[in-house]
């Protein structure tokens, strides 16, 4: 029996269901399936800008396979951009994660379960707040 | 929005509680009215499970940020999944009285 796969860690799923080309004949039949840690790959490697290492600690994997996830994650965009295939998101083999932040005034450690753009500390309602990962 | 805050007791004077599945009492904080109350922890002196079954208590009351010194993974987990917020406070000693007062 293959060694179980580690959970990815994935901060926020996509905020959508999927892609669909526009302008070719007909409907597109067949769709390539992009998993949620594949899209979070991208997001922290391309998006980001982060390096490998920092996204896989992130992840909570390690960089070699970070680095697999990215490149599977980057052909399949590749093959539906050049095959003029749909996308669809697929929850792989990831926990989401209630990641934690850290209130650098009052050092107060918080998750925020529903991700917004201003992240407040929820004691001092300061705005300067870190990102830490795991507690 | 209600907020938990984990005590020793059951009076604003109390300790805050570092611990979550065990901590003594919760002062319930009802922001939408201003009014809080103290429930007492039903689980505190169980030998196993209690962050568990502390969590369901919160989906229960539907506390939407439970403010403690630490939680264990498999509360983590459930109120990961409940979407409760999660706030851990390292102060030692401190009032909930004071607690209470800083997220007013």
């Amino acid at each position: 029996m293959p060694r179980r796969k580690r959970l990815r860690k994935v901060v926020a799923p996509p905020k959508f269901q999927g892609y669909k080309p526009y302008g070719i004949n007909g409907e597109s039949k067949e769709s390539v399936e992009l998993l949620y840690e594949e899209y979070e790959a991208i997001k922290l490697a391309d998006y980001d800008f982060l390096n490998h290492s920092e996204a896989a600690k992130l992840m909570g994997i390690s960089r070699p396979t970070f680095a697999r996830i990215y490149e599977s994650a980057r052909r399949k965009i590749a093959k539906a951009l050049t095959e003029a295939k749909e996308i669809v998101t697929v929850f792989g083999d990831i926990e989401l994660d209630g990641s934690w932040f850290l209130c650098k005034d009052c050092h107060a450690k918080f998750t925020c379960p529903t991700p917004t753009e201003g992240i407040g500390c929820p004691m001092c309602k300061s705005q300067d707040v870190q990102l830490i990962g795991e507690s | 929005m209600k907020t938990v805050i984990t005590s020793t007791g059951n009076s604003l004077e109390s300790e805050f509680d570092l611990r979550f599945g065990r901590a003594g009492w919760f002062c319930v904080y009802d922001e939408a009215n201003g009014n809080y109350e103290f429930v007492k922890n039903m689980n505190a002196e169980d030998s196993n499970g209690a962050g568990i079954k502390v969590s369901e208590k919160m989906v229960e009351l539907g506390v939407g940020k439970v403010i403690s010194g630490d939680f264990g993974p498999k509360a983590k987990d459930v109120l990961d999944k409940f979407n409760i917020q999660m706030v851990i406070l390292q102060n030692e000693g401190a009032t909930v009285d004071s607690v209470l007062k800083k997220i007013k």
